[in-house]
Protein backbone atom coordinates (compact mmCIF):
# COMPACT_ATOMS: atom_id res chain seq x y z
CA UNK A 1 0.00 0.00 0.00
CA UNK A 2 1.24 3.34 -1.03
CA UNK A 3 1.23 6.69 1.37
CA UNK A 4 -2.32 7.45 -0.96
CA UNK A 5 -3.93 4.62 0.39
CA UNK A 6 -3.07 5.00 4.20
CA UNK A 7 -4.33 9.05 3.84
CA UNK A 8 -6.92 9.57 6.00
CA UNK A 9 -9.45 10.46 3.16
CA UNK A 10 -10.88 7.90 1.04
CA UNK A 11 -13.19 8.27 -1.79
CA UNK A 12 -15.22 5.82 -2.92
CA UNK A 13 -17.27 5.45 -6.19
CA UNK A 14 -19.95 2.67 -6.96
CA UNK A 15 -21.36 1.93 -9.76
CA UNK A 16 -23.78 0.12 -11.73
CA UNK A 17 -27.20 -0.10 -13.00
CA UNK A 18 -30.04 1.19 -11.25
CA UNK A 19 -31.69 -1.86 -9.80
CA UNK A 20 -28.28 -3.28 -8.65
CA UNK A 21 -28.71 -1.97 -5.17
CA UNK A 22 -26.12 0.55 -6.08
CA UNK A 23 -27.35 3.44 -4.18
CA UNK A 24 -27.97 1.24 -1.35
CA UNK A 25 -24.73 -0.18 -1.03
CA UNK A 26 -23.33 3.70 -1.26
CA UNK A 27 -25.46 4.67 1.93
CA UNK A 28 -24.83 1.26 3.67
CA UNK A 29 -20.91 2.25 3.28
CA UNK A 30 -21.52 5.83 4.65
CA UNK A 31 -23.86 4.98 7.29
CA UNK A 32 -20.77 2.55 8.34
CA UNK A 33 -18.12 5.32 8.37
CA UNK A 34 -20.46 7.85 9.91
CA UNK A 35 -22.25 5.90 12.90
CA UNK A 36 -20.18 2.90 13.07
CA UNK A 37 -16.38 4.05 12.37
CA UNK A 38 -17.61 7.47 13.79
CA UNK A 39 -16.10 9.16 10.94
CA UNK A 40 -16.93 11.44 8.70
CA UNK A 41 -18.71 10.65 5.86
CA UNK A 42 -20.90 12.20 2.62
CA UNK A 43 -22.89 9.94 0.36
CA UNK A 44 -23.79 11.34 -2.90
CA UNK A 45 -26.20 9.67 -5.39
CA UNK A 46 -27.20 9.63 -8.57
CA UNK A 47 -30.42 10.99 -8.72
CA UNK A 48 -33.28 10.59 -11.65
CA UNK A 49 -33.75 8.61 -14.11
CA UNK A 50 -30.44 6.31 -14.33
CA UNK A 51 -31.25 5.60 -10.81
CA UNK A 52 -34.36 3.24 -12.15
CA UNK A 53 -32.53 1.66 -14.81
CA UNK A 54 -29.83 3.28 -16.39
CA UNK A 55 -26.22 3.57 -15.43
CA UNK A 56 -26.39 5.01 -12.12
CA UNK A 57 -23.69 5.69 -9.18
CA UNK A 58 -22.89 6.30 -5.58
CA UNK A 59 -20.32 8.12 -4.34
CA UNK A 60 -19.17 7.99 -0.40
CA UNK A 61 -16.26 10.11 0.82
CA UNK A 62 -14.84 9.10 4.43
CA UNK A 63 -12.84 10.94 5.88
CA UNK A 64 -11.52 11.53 9.63
CA UNK A 65 -11.78 15.48 8.98
CA UNK A 66 -14.85 17.59 8.20
CA UNK A 67 -15.68 16.85 4.83
CA UNK A 68 -15.64 20.27 2.87
CA UNK A 69 -16.29 19.29 -0.81
CA UNK A 70 -18.33 16.01 -0.88
CA UNK A 71 -18.24 14.75 -4.47
CA UNK A 72 -15.51 12.13 -5.74
CA UNK A 73 -13.11 13.39 -8.00
CA UNK A 74 -10.25 10.91 -8.19
CA UNK A 75 -11.78 7.63 -6.56
CA UNK A 76 -9.68 5.61 -3.85
CA UNK A 77 -11.86 2.87 -4.29
CA UNK A 78 -13.71 2.12 -7.68
CA UNK A 79 -16.24 -0.28 -7.52
CA UNK A 80 -18.05 -2.10 -10.96
CA UNK A 81 -20.91 -3.58 -11.22
CA UNK A 82 -21.74 -2.75 -14.97
CA UNK A 83 -19.76 -2.44 -17.89
CA UNK A 84 -21.11 0.98 -18.71
CA UNK A 85 -20.27 1.74 -15.28
CA UNK A 86 -16.61 0.60 -15.46
CA UNK A 87 -15.96 2.82 -18.94
CA UNK A 88 -17.89 6.05 -17.43
CA UNK A 89 -15.03 5.80 -14.73
CA UNK A 90 -12.40 4.92 -15.82
CA UNK A 91 -10.76 8.26 -16.89
CA UNK A 92 -10.80 9.04 -13.46
CA UNK A 93 -8.58 6.43 -11.95
CA UNK A 94 -5.33 7.16 -11.03
CA UNK A 95 -2.77 4.35 -10.58
CA UNK A 96 -3.40 3.81 -7.07
CA UNK A 97 -7.33 3.19 -7.33
CA UNK A 98 -8.34 0.11 -6.13
CA UNK A 99 -10.83 -1.59 -8.95
CA UNK A 100 -13.10 -4.17 -7.68
CA UNK A 101 -15.16 -5.62 -10.19
CA UNK A 102 -18.15 -7.99 -10.44
CA UNK A 103 -16.37 -10.26 -13.23
CA UNK A 104 -19.12 -11.64 -14.81
CA UNK A 105 -20.16 -8.41 -15.59
CA UNK A 106 -17.13 -6.40 -16.16
CA UNK A 107 -14.33 -6.69 -18.82
CA UNK A 108 -11.20 -4.86 -17.82
CA UNK A 109 -9.58 -2.95 -20.80
CA UNK A 110 -7.05 -1.13 -18.70
CA UNK A 111 -4.51 -2.43 -16.64
CA UNK A 112 -3.88 0.85 -15.08
CA UNK A 113 -4.47 -0.21 -11.25
CA UNK A 114 -4.69 -2.72 -8.49
CA UNK A 115 -8.12 -4.90 -9.11
CA UNK A 116 -9.91 -7.66 -7.31
CA UNK A 117 -12.99 -9.61 -8.85
CA UNK A 118 -15.58 -11.53 -7.40
CA UNK A 119 -18.24 -13.40 -8.78
CA UNK A 120 -21.26 -11.41 -6.64
CA UNK A 121 -24.10 -11.67 -8.97
CA UNK A 122 -23.59 -15.32 -9.38
CA UNK A 123 -22.80 -15.92 -5.87
CA UNK A 124 -26.21 -14.05 -5.04
CA UNK A 125 -27.94 -16.38 -7.29
CA UNK A 126 -27.00 -19.30 -6.12
CA UNK A 127 -27.96 -17.87 -2.71
CA UNK A 128 -31.35 -17.56 -3.92
CA UNK A 129 -31.26 -13.86 -4.23
CA UNK A 130 -29.64 -12.17 -7.07
CA UNK A 131 -30.83 -8.77 -5.82
CA UNK A 132 -27.84 -9.35 -2.58
CA UNK A 133 -24.75 -8.67 -5.16
CA UNK A 134 -24.69 -5.15 -4.05
CA UNK A 135 -24.38 -6.74 -0.38
CA UNK A 136 -21.75 -9.47 -1.26
CA UNK A 137 -19.88 -6.72 -2.94
CA UNK A 138 -19.48 -4.37 0.13
CA UNK A 139 -18.31 -7.55 2.27
CA UNK A 140 -15.88 -7.99 -0.24
CA UNK A 141 -15.10 -4.24 -0.49
CA UNK A 142 -14.44 -4.23 3.34
CA UNK A 143 -12.24 -7.16 3.38
CA UNK A 144 -9.86 -6.19 0.23
CA UNK A 145 -9.98 -2.12 1.37
CA UNK A 146 -10.69 -2.10 5.14
CA UNK A 147 -12.41 1.32 4.28
CA UNK A 148 -14.86 0.31 7.08
CA UNK A 149 -14.39 -1.93 10.00
CA UNK A 150 -16.32 -5.23 9.77
CA UNK A 151 -18.81 -4.41 13.14
CA UNK A 152 -20.00 -1.26 11.79
CA UNK A 153 -20.89 -2.53 7.93
CA UNK A 154 -22.71 -5.54 9.23
CA UNK A 155 -24.52 -3.04 11.54
CA UNK A 156 -25.11 -0.82 9.02
CA UNK A 157 -26.49 -3.50 6.57
CA UNK A 158 -28.65 -4.97 9.52
CA UNK A 159 -30.35 -1.66 9.74
CA UNK A 160 -30.79 -1.03 6.10
CA UNK A 161 -32.23 -3.91 4.46
CA UNK A 162 -35.49 -4.74 4.42
CA UNK A 163 -37.14 -5.92 7.91
CA UNK A 164 -36.98 -10.19 7.52
CA UNK A 165 -33.76 -10.18 5.07
CA UNK A 166 -31.44 -9.27 8.10
CA UNK A 167 -30.00 -12.49 8.43
CA UNK A 168 -29.89 -13.44 4.82
CA UNK A 169 -28.02 -10.13 4.01
CA UNK A 170 -25.76 -10.93 6.56
CA UNK A 171 -24.82 -14.07 5.72
CA UNK A 172 -24.24 -12.49 1.82
CA UNK A 173 -21.96 -10.37 3.16
CA UNK A 174 -19.64 -12.84 5.03
CA UNK A 175 -19.77 -14.62 1.67
CA UNK A 176 -18.29 -11.76 0.17
CA UNK A 177 -16.06 -11.02 3.17
CA UNK A 178 -14.92 -14.29 3.34
CA UNK A 179 -14.18 -14.51 -0.66
CA UNK A 180 -12.36 -11.00 0.10
CA UNK A 181 -9.81 -13.02 2.60
CA UNK A 182 -9.25 -16.05 0.08
CA UNK A 183 -7.66 -13.66 -2.25
CA UNK A 184 -5.53 -11.59 0.20
CA UNK A 185 -4.02 -14.49 1.58
CA UNK A 186 -3.51 -15.91 -2.21
CA UNK A 187 -2.17 -12.74 -3.18
CA UNK A 188 -0.10 -13.06 0.35
CA UNK A 189 1.77 -16.62 -0.66
CA UNK A 190 2.42 -15.22 -4.25
CA UNK A 191 4.16 -12.28 -2.66
CA UNK A 192 6.42 -14.62 -0.22
CA UNK A 193 6.78 -16.84 -3.63
CA UNK A 194 4.63 -19.70 -2.72
CA UNK A 195 2.51 -21.26 -5.41
CA UNK A 196 -1.04 -23.13 -4.97
CA UNK A 197 0.77 -26.33 -4.01
CA UNK A 198 1.95 -26.50 -0.68
CA UNK B 1 -43.40 6.09 19.22
CA UNK B 2 -41.09 8.30 17.99
CA UNK B 3 -41.11 12.12 19.87
CA UNK B 4 -41.24 15.26 17.85
CA UNK B 5 -37.39 15.73 19.12
CA UNK B 6 -35.78 12.94 17.81
CA UNK B 7 -32.61 12.87 19.42
CA UNK B 8 -29.93 10.61 18.17
CA UNK B 9 -27.26 10.26 15.76
CA UNK B 10 -28.24 9.62 12.17
CA UNK B 11 -27.12 9.16 8.60
CA UNK B 12 -30.13 11.02 6.71
CA UNK B 13 -30.46 13.50 3.63
CA UNK B 14 -30.66 17.03 4.19
CA UNK B 15 -34.04 16.86 3.09
CA UNK B 16 -35.02 14.45 5.87
CA UNK B 17 -32.85 16.72 8.12
CA UNK B 18 -34.94 19.82 7.27
CA UNK B 19 -38.07 17.56 8.37
CA UNK B 20 -36.60 16.85 11.49
CA UNK B 21 -35.25 20.35 12.29
CA UNK B 22 -38.80 21.70 11.61
CA UNK B 23 -40.42 18.98 13.88
CA UNK B 24 -38.05 20.02 16.97
CA UNK B 25 -38.81 23.77 16.18
CA UNK B 26 -41.98 23.06 17.30
CA UNK B 27 -43.97 22.70 13.77
CA UNK B 28 -47.01 21.19 13.46
CA UNK B 29 -49.13 21.75 10.19
CA UNK B 30 -47.14 20.91 7.04
CA UNK B 31 -49.33 22.07 3.97
CA UNK B 32 -47.67 20.98 0.58
CA UNK B 33 -47.69 19.70 -2.89
CA UNK B 34 -45.05 16.96 -3.93
CA UNK B 35 -42.56 18.61 -6.49
CA UNK B 36 -39.00 16.88 -6.76
CA UNK B 37 -36.04 17.69 -4.98
CA UNK B 38 -38.10 18.70 -2.33
CA UNK B 39 -40.69 15.47 -1.92
CA UNK B 40 -38.59 14.05 0.70
CA UNK B 41 -39.46 16.64 3.11
CA UNK B 42 -43.23 15.99 2.29
CA UNK B 43 -43.27 12.47 2.91
CA UNK B 44 -40.83 12.54 5.81
CA UNK B 45 -43.54 14.68 7.60
CA UNK B 46 -46.71 13.50 6.76
CA UNK B 47 -44.85 10.08 8.09
CA UNK B 48 -44.03 12.00 11.43
CA UNK B 49 -46.62 14.71 12.10
CA UNK B 50 -49.39 12.87 12.45
CA UNK B 51 -47.47 11.07 15.22
CA UNK B 52 -46.71 13.98 17.49
CA UNK B 53 -50.26 15.28 17.25
CA UNK B 54 -49.86 17.37 13.94
CA UNK B 55 -51.34 17.80 10.75
CA UNK B 56 -50.04 17.01 7.43
CA UNK B 57 -52.21 17.80 4.30
CA UNK B 58 -51.07 17.46 0.36
CA UNK B 59 -52.73 20.38 -1.17
CA UNK B 60 -54.29 20.55 -4.31
CA UNK B 61 -51.68 22.78 -5.51
CA UNK B 62 -48.46 25.42 -4.03
CA UNK B 63 -51.12 28.64 -4.00
CA UNK B 64 -53.20 26.18 -1.73
CA UNK B 65 -50.54 25.21 -0.08
CA UNK B 66 -49.24 28.24 0.96
CA UNK B 67 -52.55 29.26 1.56
CA UNK B 68 -53.01 26.70 4.06
CA UNK B 69 -49.92 27.27 5.80
CA UNK B 70 -50.66 31.33 6.38
CA UNK B 71 -54.05 29.94 7.44
CA UNK B 72 -52.65 27.42 10.27
CA UNK B 73 -50.50 29.79 11.77
CA UNK B 74 -53.23 32.43 12.44
CA UNK B 75 -54.89 29.17 13.79
CA UNK B 76 -51.76 29.38 16.06
CA UNK B 77 -49.86 26.84 14.60
CA UNK B 78 -46.21 26.88 13.89
CA UNK B 79 -46.54 25.75 10.14
CA UNK B 80 -44.41 25.24 6.85
CA UNK B 81 -44.22 24.11 3.61
CA UNK B 82 -41.45 22.85 1.06
CA UNK B 83 -41.13 23.26 -3.10
CA UNK B 84 -38.78 23.66 -6.07
CA UNK B 85 -38.86 26.29 -8.44
CA UNK B 86 -42.02 26.00 -9.84
CA UNK B 87 -43.83 25.62 -6.76
CA UNK B 88 -41.97 28.63 -5.54
CA UNK B 89 -43.26 30.64 -7.96
CA UNK B 90 -46.66 29.82 -7.36
CA UNK B 91 -46.77 30.77 -3.82
CA UNK B 92 -45.12 34.07 -4.52
CA UNK B 93 -48.23 36.02 -4.01
CA UNK B 94 -48.97 34.58 -0.76
CA UNK B 95 -45.66 35.23 0.41
CA UNK B 96 -46.83 38.82 -0.38
CA UNK B 97 -49.74 38.07 1.97
CA UNK B 98 -47.49 36.33 4.69
CA UNK B 99 -45.55 39.43 4.46
CA UNK B 100 -48.30 42.00 4.54
CA UNK B 101 -50.40 40.13 7.47
CA UNK B 102 -47.36 39.48 9.75
CA UNK B 103 -47.65 35.78 9.23
CA UNK B 104 -45.32 33.70 10.88
CA UNK B 105 -44.69 30.56 8.84
CA UNK B 106 -41.07 29.19 6.91
CA UNK B 107 -40.64 28.20 2.94
CA UNK B 108 -37.98 25.68 1.97
CA UNK B 109 -37.01 25.96 -1.71
CA UNK B 110 -35.12 23.21 -2.42
CA UNK B 111 -33.99 24.82 -5.97
CA UNK B 112 -33.17 22.64 -8.94
CA UNK B 113 -32.18 24.06 -12.19
CA UNK B 114 -34.60 26.48 -13.87
CA UNK B 115 -36.11 28.67 -15.60
CA UNK B 116 -39.76 27.17 -15.37
CA UNK B 117 -39.52 23.20 -15.35
CA UNK B 118 -35.86 23.43 -16.65
CA UNK B 119 -33.86 20.44 -14.81
CA UNK B 120 -36.03 18.86 -12.10
CA UNK B 121 -33.48 16.55 -10.65
CA UNK B 122 -30.59 18.17 -10.79
CA UNK B 123 -29.66 21.52 -8.52
CA UNK B 124 -29.02 25.29 -8.88
CA UNK B 125 -29.01 28.17 -7.12
CA UNK B 126 -31.00 30.11 -9.48
CA UNK B 127 -33.54 31.64 -7.41
CA UNK B 128 -32.10 33.84 -5.19
CA UNK B 129 -33.05 37.31 -6.24
CA UNK B 130 -36.67 35.41 -7.08
CA UNK B 131 -36.76 35.34 -2.47
CA UNK B 132 -35.64 38.84 -2.34
CA UNK B 133 -37.85 40.00 -4.83
CA UNK B 134 -40.64 37.40 -6.45
CA UNK B 135 -43.66 38.98 -4.64
CA UNK B 136 -44.91 42.47 -5.77
CA UNK B 137 -44.38 45.39 -3.50
CA UNK B 138 -41.59 46.34 -1.68
CA UNK B 139 -40.52 44.24 1.72
CA UNK B 140 -38.07 43.29 3.61
CA UNK B 141 -37.68 39.45 3.75
CA UNK B 142 -35.41 36.48 5.41
CA UNK B 143 -33.40 33.86 3.52
CA UNK B 144 -31.27 30.95 4.98
CA UNK B 145 -29.16 29.25 2.81
CA UNK B 146 -27.43 26.00 4.96
CA UNK B 147 -24.46 23.86 3.63
CA UNK B 148 -25.13 20.79 4.95
CA UNK B 149 -27.77 18.42 6.27
CA UNK B 150 -26.77 18.88 9.93
CA UNK B 151 -27.15 22.69 9.41
CA UNK B 152 -30.61 22.14 7.34
CA UNK B 153 -31.18 20.55 10.74
CA UNK B 154 -30.44 23.46 12.61
CA UNK B 155 -31.38 26.43 10.06
CA UNK B 156 -34.84 24.92 9.87
CA UNK B 157 -35.29 25.89 13.96
CA UNK B 158 -33.45 29.14 13.75
CA UNK B 159 -36.29 30.01 10.21
CA UNK B 160 -38.97 29.09 12.65
CA UNK B 161 -37.56 31.21 15.55
CA UNK B 162 -37.17 33.88 13.30
CA UNK B 163 -40.52 33.98 11.78
CA UNK B 164 -41.84 33.58 15.13
CA UNK B 165 -40.04 36.46 16.20
CA UNK B 166 -40.08 38.96 13.63
CA UNK B 167 -43.93 37.76 12.47
CA UNK B 168 -43.22 36.91 8.49
CA UNK B 169 -42.61 33.73 6.20
CA UNK B 170 -38.86 33.11 6.52
CA UNK B 171 -37.21 31.11 3.22
CA UNK B 172 -35.09 28.08 3.35
CA UNK B 173 -32.77 28.35 0.02
CA UNK B 174 -30.95 24.78 -0.37
CA UNK B 175 -30.34 23.35 -3.17
CA UNK B 176 -30.91 19.20 -4.67
CA UNK B 177 -27.44 18.89 -3.88
CA UNK B 178 -27.86 19.41 0.25
CA UNK B 179 -31.16 17.95 0.08
CA UNK B 180 -30.25 14.91 -0.93
CA UNK B 181 -27.30 14.40 0.17
CA UNK B 182 -26.57 12.37 3.22
CA UNK B 183 -24.34 13.53 6.14
CA UNK B 184 -24.01 12.43 9.81
CA UNK B 185 -26.47 14.60 11.82
CA UNK B 186 -26.69 14.61 15.13
CA UNK B 187 -30.31 15.59 16.84
CA UNK B 188 -29.34 16.98 20.44
CA UNK B 189 -31.85 16.83 23.78
CA UNK B 190 -34.98 18.56 23.52
CA UNK B 191 -33.81 20.63 26.38
CA UNK B 192 -30.41 21.98 24.70
CA UNK B 193 -32.99 23.29 21.46
CA UNK B 194 -34.05 26.74 21.61
CA UNK B 195 -37.20 27.60 20.02
CA UNK B 196 -39.06 30.85 20.71
CA UNK B 197 -42.65 31.27 20.09
CA UNK B 198 -44.82 34.17 18.95
CA UNK B 199 -45.23 36.51 21.54
CA UNK B 200 -49.14 36.43 22.77
CA UNK B 201 -51.31 39.58 23.74
CA UNK B 202 -52.10 40.46 26.72
CA UNK B 203 -54.90 42.75 28.68
CA UNK B 204 -58.12 43.68 27.57
CA UNK B 205 -59.20 41.81 24.34
CA UNK B 206 -61.75 44.46 23.06
CA UNK B 207 -59.00 46.89 23.28
CA UNK B 208 -56.52 45.26 21.23
CA UNK B 209 -55.45 46.10 18.30
CA UNK B 210 -53.64 43.77 16.04
CA UNK B 211 -50.73 45.63 14.86
CA UNK B 212 -49.62 47.87 17.74
CA UNK B 213 -46.07 47.53 18.00
CA UNK B 214 -44.10 45.89 20.73
CA UNK B 215 -40.51 46.66 22.53
CA UNK B 216 -38.93 44.97 19.14
CA UNK B 217 -41.30 46.31 16.84
CA UNK B 218 -43.16 43.61 16.46
CA UNK B 219 -46.84 42.88 17.27
CA UNK B 220 -47.95 40.25 19.68
CA UNK B 221 -49.97 37.88 18.02
CA UNK B 222 -53.11 36.17 19.28
CA UNK B 223 -54.68 32.89 17.40
CA UNK B 224 -57.99 33.26 15.66
CA UNK B 225 -60.78 32.15 18.69
CA UNK B 226 -59.41 33.33 21.53
CA UNK B 227 -61.65 36.25 21.46
CA UNK B 228 -59.04 39.19 20.49
CA UNK B 229 -60.14 41.38 17.62
CA UNK B 230 -58.90 40.58 14.44
CA UNK B 231 -58.74 41.38 10.96
CA UNK B 232 -56.09 40.27 8.88
CA UNK B 233 -56.20 41.26 5.35
CA UNK B 234 -53.70 41.84 2.56
CA UNK B 235 -55.12 45.60 2.02
CA UNK B 236 -52.88 48.06 3.53
CA UNK B 237 -54.23 48.47 7.01
CA UNK B 238 -53.74 50.53 10.63
CA UNK B 239 -52.91 49.15 13.69
CA UNK B 240 -56.42 47.68 14.12
CA UNK B 241 -55.75 45.51 11.09
CA UNK B 242 -58.87 47.30 9.27
CA UNK B 243 -58.55 48.53 5.75
CA UNK B 244 -57.55 52.01 5.34
CA UNK B 245 -56.61 53.63 1.63
CA UNK B 246 -54.39 56.68 2.36
CA UNK B 247 -50.61 57.33 1.35
CA UNK B 248 -50.14 57.60 5.16
CA UNK B 249 -51.25 54.04 6.82
CA UNK B 250 -49.38 52.99 3.74
CA UNK B 251 -46.42 54.66 4.84
CA UNK B 252 -47.01 53.37 8.45
CA UNK B 253 -47.61 49.96 7.81
CA UNK B 254 -44.78 49.73 5.80
CA UNK B 255 -42.30 51.51 8.10
CA UNK B 256 -42.86 48.48 10.34
CA UNK B 257 -42.72 46.08 8.05
CA UNK B 258 -39.41 47.16 7.14
CA UNK B 259 -38.28 48.50 10.27
CA UNK B 260 -38.74 45.53 12.08
CA UNK B 261 -36.04 43.28 9.86
CA UNK B 262 -33.57 46.69 9.44
CA UNK B 263 -33.65 47.29 12.46
CA UNK B 264 -32.82 44.12 13.50
CA UNK B 265 -29.72 43.00 11.59
CA UNK B 266 -27.36 41.54 13.89
CA UNK B 267 -29.83 39.75 15.78
CA UNK B 268 -30.77 38.14 12.03
CA UNK B 269 -27.67 37.95 10.09
CA UNK B 270 -25.17 34.89 10.24
CA UNK B 271 -22.43 34.31 8.43
CA UNK B 272 -19.23 32.35 8.54
CA UNK B 273 -15.53 33.63 8.15
CA UNK B 274 -12.72 31.01 6.70
CA UNK B 275 -9.24 31.69 6.61
CA UNK B 276 -10.34 35.85 6.47
CA UNK B 277 -7.93 37.37 9.14
CA UNK B 278 -5.15 37.99 6.67
CA UNK B 279 -6.72 37.03 3.58
CA UNK B 280 -6.26 38.98 0.18
CA UNK B 281 -8.66 37.49 -1.48
CA UNK B 282 -12.03 36.91 -0.51
CA UNK B 283 -14.56 33.95 -1.72
CA UNK B 284 -17.82 34.88 -1.42
CA UNK B 285 -20.71 32.01 -1.37
CA UNK B 286 -23.37 29.71 -0.03
CA UNK B 287 -24.98 26.61 0.45
CA UNK B 288 -23.60 23.47 -2.09
CA UNK B 289 -21.34 26.30 -3.92
CA UNK B 290 -19.86 27.31 -0.50
CA UNK B 291 -18.15 23.36 -0.11
CA UNK B 292 -16.67 24.26 -3.28
CA UNK B 293 -15.72 27.32 -2.27
CA UNK B 294 -13.85 25.77 1.23
CA UNK B 295 -11.73 23.17 -1.27
CA UNK B 296 -10.66 26.15 -3.89
CA UNK B 297 -9.36 28.35 -0.47
CA UNK B 298 -7.94 25.20 0.90
CA UNK B 299 -5.69 24.98 -2.19
CA UNK B 300 -5.46 28.08 -3.58
CA UNK B 301 -3.58 28.39 0.49
CA UNK B 302 -1.39 25.30 -0.28
CA UNK B 303 -0.21 27.61 -3.47
CA UNK B 304 0.67 30.11 -1.34
CA UNK B 305 -2.37 32.36 -2.36
CA UNK B 306 -3.97 34.18 0.51
CA UNK B 307 -7.53 33.71 -0.18
CA UNK B 308 -10.18 33.41 2.31
CA UNK B 309 -13.84 32.60 2.70
CA UNK B 310 -17.05 34.00 3.56
CA UNK B 311 -19.96 31.77 3.95
CA UNK B 312 -23.77 33.54 3.75
CA UNK B 313 -26.01 31.49 6.04
CA UNK B 314 -28.06 34.80 6.08
CA UNK B 315 -28.82 35.82 2.32
CA UNK B 316 -31.45 38.18 3.06
CA UNK B 317 -31.20 40.91 4.79
CA UNK B 318 -27.36 40.73 3.15
CA UNK B 319 -24.48 40.99 5.16
CA UNK B 320 -23.67 44.14 3.11
CA UNK B 321 -21.76 45.58 6.32
CA UNK B 322 -19.74 42.58 6.44
CA UNK B 323 -18.53 42.70 2.42
CA UNK B 324 -18.01 46.45 2.95
CA UNK B 325 -15.48 45.83 6.04
CA UNK B 326 -14.04 43.14 3.77
CA UNK B 327 -13.71 45.64 0.97
CA UNK B 328 -11.67 48.18 2.54
CA UNK B 329 -8.45 45.23 3.40
CA UNK B 330 -8.66 42.82 0.14
CA UNK B 331 -7.36 43.02 -3.49
CA UNK B 332 -10.36 41.72 -4.40
CA UNK B 333 -13.62 39.12 -4.25
CA UNK B 334 -15.05 35.94 -6.27
CA UNK B 335 -18.60 34.78 -5.92
CA UNK B 336 -19.11 31.36 -6.36
CA UNK B 337 -23.09 30.38 -7.05
CA UNK B 338 -24.76 28.07 -9.24
CA UNK B 339 -26.21 31.00 -11.18
CA UNK B 340 -25.20 33.38 -13.58
CA UNK B 341 -24.81 36.43 -11.20
CA UNK B 342 -27.04 36.87 -8.32
CA UNK B 343 -25.67 37.38 -5.21
CA UNK B 344 -22.32 38.55 -7.41
CA UNK B 345 -24.65 41.91 -8.08
CA UNK B 346 -25.13 42.44 -4.03
CA UNK B 347 -21.65 42.07 -3.53
CA UNK B 348 -20.68 44.28 -6.23
CA UNK B 349 -23.40 46.34 -4.89
CA UNK B 350 -21.79 46.11 -1.44
CA UNK B 351 -18.15 46.36 -2.66
CA UNK B 352 -19.06 49.93 -4.16
CA UNK B 353 -16.29 50.14 -6.80
CA UNK B 354 -13.64 50.08 -4.45
CA UNK B 355 -12.10 46.55 -5.79
CA UNK B 356 -12.83 44.42 -8.67
CA UNK B 357 -15.07 41.43 -7.83
CA UNK B 358 -15.42 38.16 -10.50
CA UNK B 359 -18.25 35.53 -10.52
CA UNK B 360 -17.54 31.70 -10.74
CA UNK B 361 -21.36 31.22 -11.75
CA UNK B 362 -22.98 27.94 -13.75
CA UNK B 363 -26.29 27.84 -15.59
CA UNK B 364 -27.55 24.95 -13.35
CA UNK B 365 -27.09 21.37 -13.53
CA UNK B 366 -24.26 20.29 -11.75
CA UNK B 367 -21.90 21.15 -9.00
CA UNK B 368 -19.07 24.03 -9.89
CA UNK B 369 -16.07 22.14 -9.08
CA UNK B 370 -13.14 23.97 -7.23
CA UNK B 371 -10.50 23.93 -9.91
CA UNK B 372 -12.74 26.23 -11.18
CA UNK B 373 -12.67 28.58 -8.51
CA UNK B 374 -8.65 28.42 -7.95
CA UNK B 375 -8.31 29.24 -11.51
CA UNK B 376 -10.01 32.48 -10.70
CA UNK B 377 -7.98 32.82 -7.77
CA UNK B 378 -5.00 31.99 -9.50
CA UNK B 379 -5.21 34.59 -12.26
CA UNK B 380 -7.18 37.01 -11.87
CA UNK B 381 -5.33 38.56 -8.88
Amino acid sequence: MTDKHKKSKKEIIITGFGGQGIIMAGRILGRSAALGDRKESVFTQSYGPESRGGACNAQVVISEEPIRYPYVRHPDILICMSQTGYEKFIMQMTNETILLIDQDLVHLTLNKCDSFSIPATRMAEELGRKMMANIIMLGFCTTITKVVSIDAALDSVADSVPKGTEETNIRAFKKGFDYGLAILKGRDRKAVGKTGAV
Amino acid sequence: MKPAVNTGEYFITGDVACAEGALAAGCRFFGGYPITPATEIAEHLSLRLPKVGGTFIQMEDEIAAIAAVLGASWGGVKSMTATSGPGFSLMMENIGLGICTETPCVVVNVQRAGPSTGLPTQGAQGDMMQARWGSHGHYEIIVLAPFSPQELFYQTITAFNLSEIYRLPVLIMTDEMVGHMSEKVIIPDAKKIMTVSRCKPKGRKNRFKLYEPGPNMVAPMPAAGEGYNMHVTGLTHDTRGYPIMTVETQKQMMDRLIGKIRGNLNDIIQTESYCLDDAEIAVVSYGISARTSFAAVDEARKKGIKAGLLRLITIWPFPEDKIRELANRVKGFVTVEINLGQIHLEVQRSIGGKVPAFLVGDAGGAVIPPDRVLEVLEEAF
